[in-house]
């Protein structure tokens, strides 16, 4: 595994923390849609913050149910995102409630978006960002949009720390896969 | 919930991305248009000669493809105001040299070193010429350049003549795989897709003002009179180092000719012959590779998970992840181009001379399409799981990255790769319909909104 901060000992096993510079980024490298966000030791990930809009906060919190039976039924339906895990939060702040996002991932933060413009259009299962205030009415069919949203309401970390830094989602489910394979080795050796 | 799609307007759309002529010889030459007037002069005196969709291969023979393309810069020289050119997507706007960085084009391929003319903003127009051999090529050379001393105000920049390498009959490029394998099929055209193919994709991922893979009709650049079955292209010209593929092969395949064919096919993922290793990963198979009903029809998730035929790290699984990559049809591109340069007899060394390909990938958008497979796919170091390397092909390499190819019971790395090819310059245009070209010859550009 890389360790791209030269901050562990190269096989995931060792802990590394990062502290982030206020921008985002220790040093600007330019993306397709702006600056590249890094892999931290916590991996790819953000934190998206945006007010809702009056009125939906039921339509959002039934959401969380919506999600939960797609992956019941099609549990690779989030799969072009390469989670680890993602948290959602409503919270008030005098008087307006927002909404709090936050995913970790594996693949990097542009991509990440544009898969959930494809994986939303496409699966019927719209977005949830359709309730946030301002959110781009053409999200569908303008990309930089709905990217531009997201990198405006994206709060970057100061701290990323992992205990098992760099790993993807894919290597801990070999690592599990090993286990079991090793399990049923020694099943089959009795 | 099924929609009718608008059919397409093959009488407006330039043959180039759909129509694949039997030209063994090209001519791309880049203009600059000292005033609009002149461009439009030259322009009006074109339109006549480009094949439209409808009309290739209507006359008999065809020997010669004419396709007109613009940059940025060109289509604001020929009248198009501030306000419409705002309305082009971004990536367009500021084209390819200025974001070459972030595709992954650094070091020797960065844009800093490309054909100086590509990036100036002097540089307005391509025209691109097919031809069915070198002297109909060179007849249509002489009417352009009879075209433009009659016209004036517009100026030759810089020009490149292509042909295909013999044996002919088989498209190979000068490294000697077997290329034109892959073909994109559009809703709407006559290709059905070939076994293993992936289906046909909405009007949309390739044409201006219909619906693509979203189930939408994004809105087209303004004004609609321009931009209506307009589509854009990348231009990107690949010198290929020959000698230095050959002492690779040499020196990592191992002592016989055998060994080094392998080692030529883990890292393009076919055989030179074209066959897929998927199918054939110990033997090379020629009849199979160049049969287009069977060349394509395999899988990578179900049929060789771990690479141990074709290498993840590989061109072709790069290029094209298949079943191991998501949203696919939003990510296709149509390739168009040839080959440059004479080819380097077998057992000679590397001469020094300039030799390459010189392609345009065709699409609906470029940040989505071309920009997604330079920088997510081709220049990306942890591909689906790689480490430190990058496309052996078309990646941006400087000799400190790696191959990994897997093999039981241990893969083998190759350190070092070095570079097979530099990207010696690049450019975005825009590829309008007739009636785009219409507009932007006539007088009412600058009026017309």
């Amino acid at each position: 595994m890389a360790h791209e901060n030269g901050n562990g000992n190269g096989n995931g096993t060792h802990p590394a923390a990062m502290a982030i510079p206020r921008a985002g980024f220790l040093k600007e490298e330019r993306g397709r849609y702006g600056p590249i966000f890094p892999k931290t030791p916590a991996n790819y990930g953000f934190t998206i913050i945006a007010k809702i809009k009056p009125g939906t906060e039921a339509e959002i919190r039934a959401y969380g149910k919506t999600l939960e039976d797609a992956v019941a039924a099609t549990p690779d339906v989030l799969a072009p995102l390469q989670l680890h895990y993602l948290r959602w939060v409503l919270f008030d702040i005098k008087g307006d409630t927002y909404f709090l996002y936050q995913g970790i991932f594996d693949t990097d933060f542009d991509k990440y978006t544009e898969d959930a413009i494809a994986l939303f259009s496409a699966s019927g299962i719209t977005t949830i960002f359709t309730k946030l205030e301002g959110f781009p009415e053409d999200w569908k069919t303008n990309a930089p949009a709905f990217v531009k949203f997201v990198r405006d309401h994206h709060h970057p970390s100061f701290l990323e720390y992992g205990e098992y830094p760099f790993v993807s989602a894919q290597e801990v489910k070999k690592a599990l896969r090993m286990r079991q394979a090793f399990t049923d080795m020694l099943d089959e050796s009795q | 919930m099924a929609r009718t799609l608008a059919p397409l307007e093959l009488d407006d759309l330039q043959h180039f991305l759909v129509t694949r002529t039997p030209a063994l010889a090209a001519r791309y030459e880049f203009l600059s248009f000292e005033n609009a007037d002149a461009g439009r002069r030259w322009l009006a005196g074109m339109i006549d000669k480009i094949g439209t969709i409808a009309s290739v291969g209507k006359s008999s023979p065809d020997a010669r493809w004419v396709t007109v393309a613009f940059t940025h810069e060109g289509l604001r020289a020929l009248g198009v105001d501030d306000a419409a050119l705002a309305t082009f997507p971004e990536e367009f706007r500021e084209g390819l040299a200025a974001r070459a960085e972030l595709l992954g084009l650094t070091g020797h391929n960065g844009a800093e070193h490309w054909d100086a003319y590509l990036a100036a903003p002097a540089f307005h127009a391509m025209a691109i010429l097919f031809a069915r051999d070198a002297a109909e090529r060179e007849r249509s050379k002489q009417s352009h350049a009879e075209h433009l001393a009659r016209v004036g105000g517009v100026r030759l920049l810089g020009a490149l003549d292509l042909h295909a390498l013999p044996p002919f009959g088989e498209p190979r490029e000068h490294f000697g795989y077997l290329d034109r394998l892959t073909h994109v099929s559009i809703d709407g055209t006559n290709h059905s897709p070939t076994a293993g193919s992936l289906p046909a994709v909405k009007p949309g991922e390739f044409f201006i003002g219909y619906e693509d893979e979203s189930g939408e009709t994004p809105p087209p650049p303004q004004p609609e009179a321009l931009t209506r079955n307009g589509s854009y292209l990348a231009y990107l010209r690949i010198q290929e180092h020959v000698g230095v593929f050959r002492e690779f092969l040499k020196a990592h395949g191992g002592p016989t000719s055998d060994e080094q064919e392998l080692l030529a096919a883990k890292l393009m993922g076919r055989w030179r012959s074209g066959a897929p290793l998927v199918l054939r990963p110990d033997k090379d198979d020629p009849a199979l590779g160049k049969d287009l009903a069977r060349t394509n029809d395999f899988d990578f998730a179900k049929m060789d998970p771990h690479g141990y035929g074709c290498p993840v790290g590989s061109h072709i699984r790069r290029m094209n992840p298949r079943d191991t990559g998501d949203n696919l049809n939003r990510h296709q591109l149509i390739r168009r181009g040839g080959t440059y340069g004479e080819l380097l007899p077998p057992d000679a060394p590397d001469d020094g001379a300039d030799r390459g390909i010189a392609a345009f990938m065709g699409c609906g958008s470029l940040i989505r399409q071309f920009e997604f497979v330079m920088s997510v796919w081709a220049n990306n170091t942890s591909f689906k799981g790689q480490e430190n390397s990058r496309d052996p092909i078309i990646g941006t390499q400087d000799g400190t990255l790696d191959m990994s190819i897997p093999k039981r019971p241990i893969r083998k790395k190759i350190t070092g790769i070095p570079s097979f090819t530099t990207i010696r310059g690049g450019a975005y245009l825009f590829l309008p319909g007739i009636e785009g070209l219409r507009f932007l010859a006539g007088a009412a550009a600058a009026e017309a909104h």
